[in-house]
């Protein structure tokens, strides 16, 4: 067992450094140079000596490697860089707007087991009957409606029928007045969740059915166990591991896709921060987001990986594939 | 959330596209996947000879906002341009995104993953761990950043979404090829001296084909959903080209008083993914009997 979780850990490191020279790569491709995609129009303000003054100081007077090295060495003591546009660090901006993010994506993640894992159960219980035809039908729109279309629709529904404006006014924080802070997130988790249940659902269902059809569950029923304890003992134990781990891994992604939900719903997360580094061309911001979610996306992933096998003794220690 | 399709059994005959397709056509799902497709192509294709019911582009101001009617079926916008008719050619658009994306991302995922999965070791290790590396972004934020290295363009969406899909067909591929490459088949190939590219395009790669099918038709729904997800942030589609997602955003704020604005765009999406989408998982079915009614 330590031996995986060490083969694990070990296998994560390469790809949080092949993920560092992506992002570092990724902005360095970006056409023209970084004190003009820094500075826009201004820049041309800039006489020769002040030019080369900010490219010193920004260490773009080195070579490519050099930089690398050095932005990486300064990623690890916790600079992320200075954002130009909002004249702040990136990690202040970062740990600033993090929290809406996350509280974003938990939110989510509870919506959709609360209604995707019984409505998966139901669905697999009840094999073929009106139960079952109406939860795949909701997994078939949920996973085919895009979370903008739902969203959209949802803010159409919320004005026209119930006068409520979910996108309006200014955001408050959980810690300020947790009342309007949930009333003002609600839609939005509302939104990502019920997408995210019904491939909860779908998992549910499917790991249910398989289970379903074993032999330690006929054994359990040949010698008399009433059909709940069946279900809720033997059956749903072993078949929620599948959705642990869809679970672990949507949590994961969320954290850095809900870019369009908190544009549509004015949230200050992480992802429109990044949508606003994007228009203003403010690359030490997107560099720096970009780095953050996906250093979460392979921790995360690493976590739910060890989680799992804990949880399912069937997994093999010794194949660290 | 974007996911590999699981390996189908190794068997070492490719299956009959003739009877797949068969098949495929009795469910009742995967009938009704084929006929959603198929119109979506039709009506795409017909947005790419001219054939709409008004110029997609041109704007009549007098009209502006007019509600379903026999002159305009799924109204107006706020320049009075034909919503079906920009309905229509987004399908184009969308299309052509779509096809030529996932083309690329078949091509190249496919190319890597069965070089990484024959030659093993060494060059697998890298390889895999690249794709890992894409892995880490989530779809949209790695098609902002490339949308953000390229600029935004229809040619650069191809581009973000070919690059966003790659690692999963790379990972598809390498599968059948890892357990492929253990079959007796492939061993006395390579007994009787058969050179290693001819035993990889001969009995390898049509063993290959029927997983990158099914991911093929489940990539040209999340493609289709990114590209209308750029499009709704601006980052896609350039307007005045219509795009679906583009012509969604363009209905915030005035959908309350057009309604039909939000209405036929949105389930343009909708009813195209879920083509896509039941294709995909009847395919899936037909081809690995394992599946079936699992879903």
């Amino acid at each position: 067992m330590l031996r995986y979780l060490i083969q694990r850990l070990l296998m994560a490191i390469p790809t949080l450094i092949g993920v560092t020279v992506l992002v570092f790569t990724a902005i360095r491709l970006v056409p023209g140079d970084s004190i003009t995609a820094m500075l826009g129009t201004e820049a041309g303000l800039l006489t020769q000596t002040q030019r080369a003054a900010l490219e010193s100081y920004f260490g773009l007077d080195k070579g490519p490697v050099q930089q690398y090295f050095s932005w990486i060495g300064n990623v690890f003591r916790g600079d992320l860089g200075y954002s130009v546009r909002l004249g702040e660090p990136v990690g202040d901006l970062i740990l600033r707007r993090f929290p809406v993010t996350l509280q974003l994506a938990l939110m989510s993640v509870m919506i959709a087991i609360v209604v995707g894992v019984p409505l998966g159960i139901s669905s697999a219980i009840y094999r073929d009957s009106a139960i079952d035809l109406t939860g795949r039908l909701f997994a078939l729109i949920g996973l085919a409606a895009p979370n903008f279309l739902v969203a959209t629709v949802l803010i159409y529904v919320l004005s026209v029928y119930f006068g409520i404006l979910p996108n309006a006014g200014n955001f408050t924080r959980f810690t300020d007045d947790p009342v309007r802070n949930l009333s003002q997130m609600i839609f939005p988790a509302l939104t990502l969740g019920l997408a995210f249940s019904a491939s909860i659902m779908r998992t549910t269902r499917s790991a249910m059915l398989e289970v379903l059809g074993m032999d330690y569950i006929r054994t359990a029923r040949s010698k008399g166990l009433r059909e709940k304890i069946v279900i809720s003992r033997h059956a749903f134990r072993n078949a929620l591991i599948p959705v642990v781990t869809l679970t672990g891994i949507e949590f994961s992604y969320l954290l850095g896709g809900t870019v369009i939900i908190e544009q549509i719903f004015a949230l200050p997360g992480l992802g429109r921060l990044t949508l606003n580094a994007i228009a203003q061309r403010d690359y030490a911001l997107i560099q720096g987001v970009t780095l953050f979610i996906a250093c979460n996306v392979v921790i995360i992933n690493l976590l739910v990986d060890i989680g799992y096998a804990i949880i399912d003794p069937r997994i093999s220690y010794a194949d660290g594939s | 959330m974007l996911t590999a399709v699981e390996s189908l059994p190794v068997t070492g005959k490719p299956p009959s596209w003739r009877r797949t397709a068969r098949r495929l056509l009795s469910t009742p799902s995967g009938l009704i996947g084929a006929i959603i497709v198929s119109l979506y192509i039709a009506i795409a294709a017909c947005g790419a000879v001219g054939l709409t019911p008004h110029p997609p582009l041109a704007q009549k101001p007098i009209d502006r906002l007019q509600g379903p009617s026999s002159e305009y079926w799924m109204g107006t916008d706020i320049l009075g341009r034909d919503v079906a008719s920009r309905v229509i050619k987004g399908g184009t658009n969308s299309l052509y995104v779509v096809v030529l994306s996932v083309s690329l991302a078949t091509f190249a995922g496919t190319l890597i993953g069965i070089t990484a999965g024959f030659a093993g070791g060494f060059v697998d290790n890298i390889a895999m761990r690249i794709m890992d590396i894409f892995f880490a972004f989530p779809a949209i934020l790695l098609a902002l950043l490339v949308v953000t290295i390229l600029g935004s363009g229809i040619n650069n969406t191809v581009v973000a979404i070919a690059i966003v899909y790659t690692p999963i067909f790379a990972r598809v591929a390498r599968g059948p090829v890892l357990s492929l490459k253990e079959t007796e088949f492939v061993q006395a190939a390579n007994c009787i001296g058969m050179r290693s590219w001819r035993v990889l395009l001969r009995h390898i790669l049509p063993n290959t084909i029927p997983p990158i099918i099914v991911q093929v038709s489940l990539a040209l729904s999340w493609a289709l959903l990114t590209e209308a997800g750029l499009s709704f942030l601006g980052l896609g589609t350039p307007p005045p080209e219509p795009s679906w997602g583009q012509m969604l955003s363009e209905s915030t704020g005035i959908a309350e008083i057009a309604p039909w604005l939000l209405f036929f765009p949105g389930m343009a999406i909708m009813v195209s993914v879920l083509g896509f989408n039941l294709l995909g998982d009847s395919l899936r079915d037909v081809l690995d009997p394992r599946m079936r009614g699992s879903r």
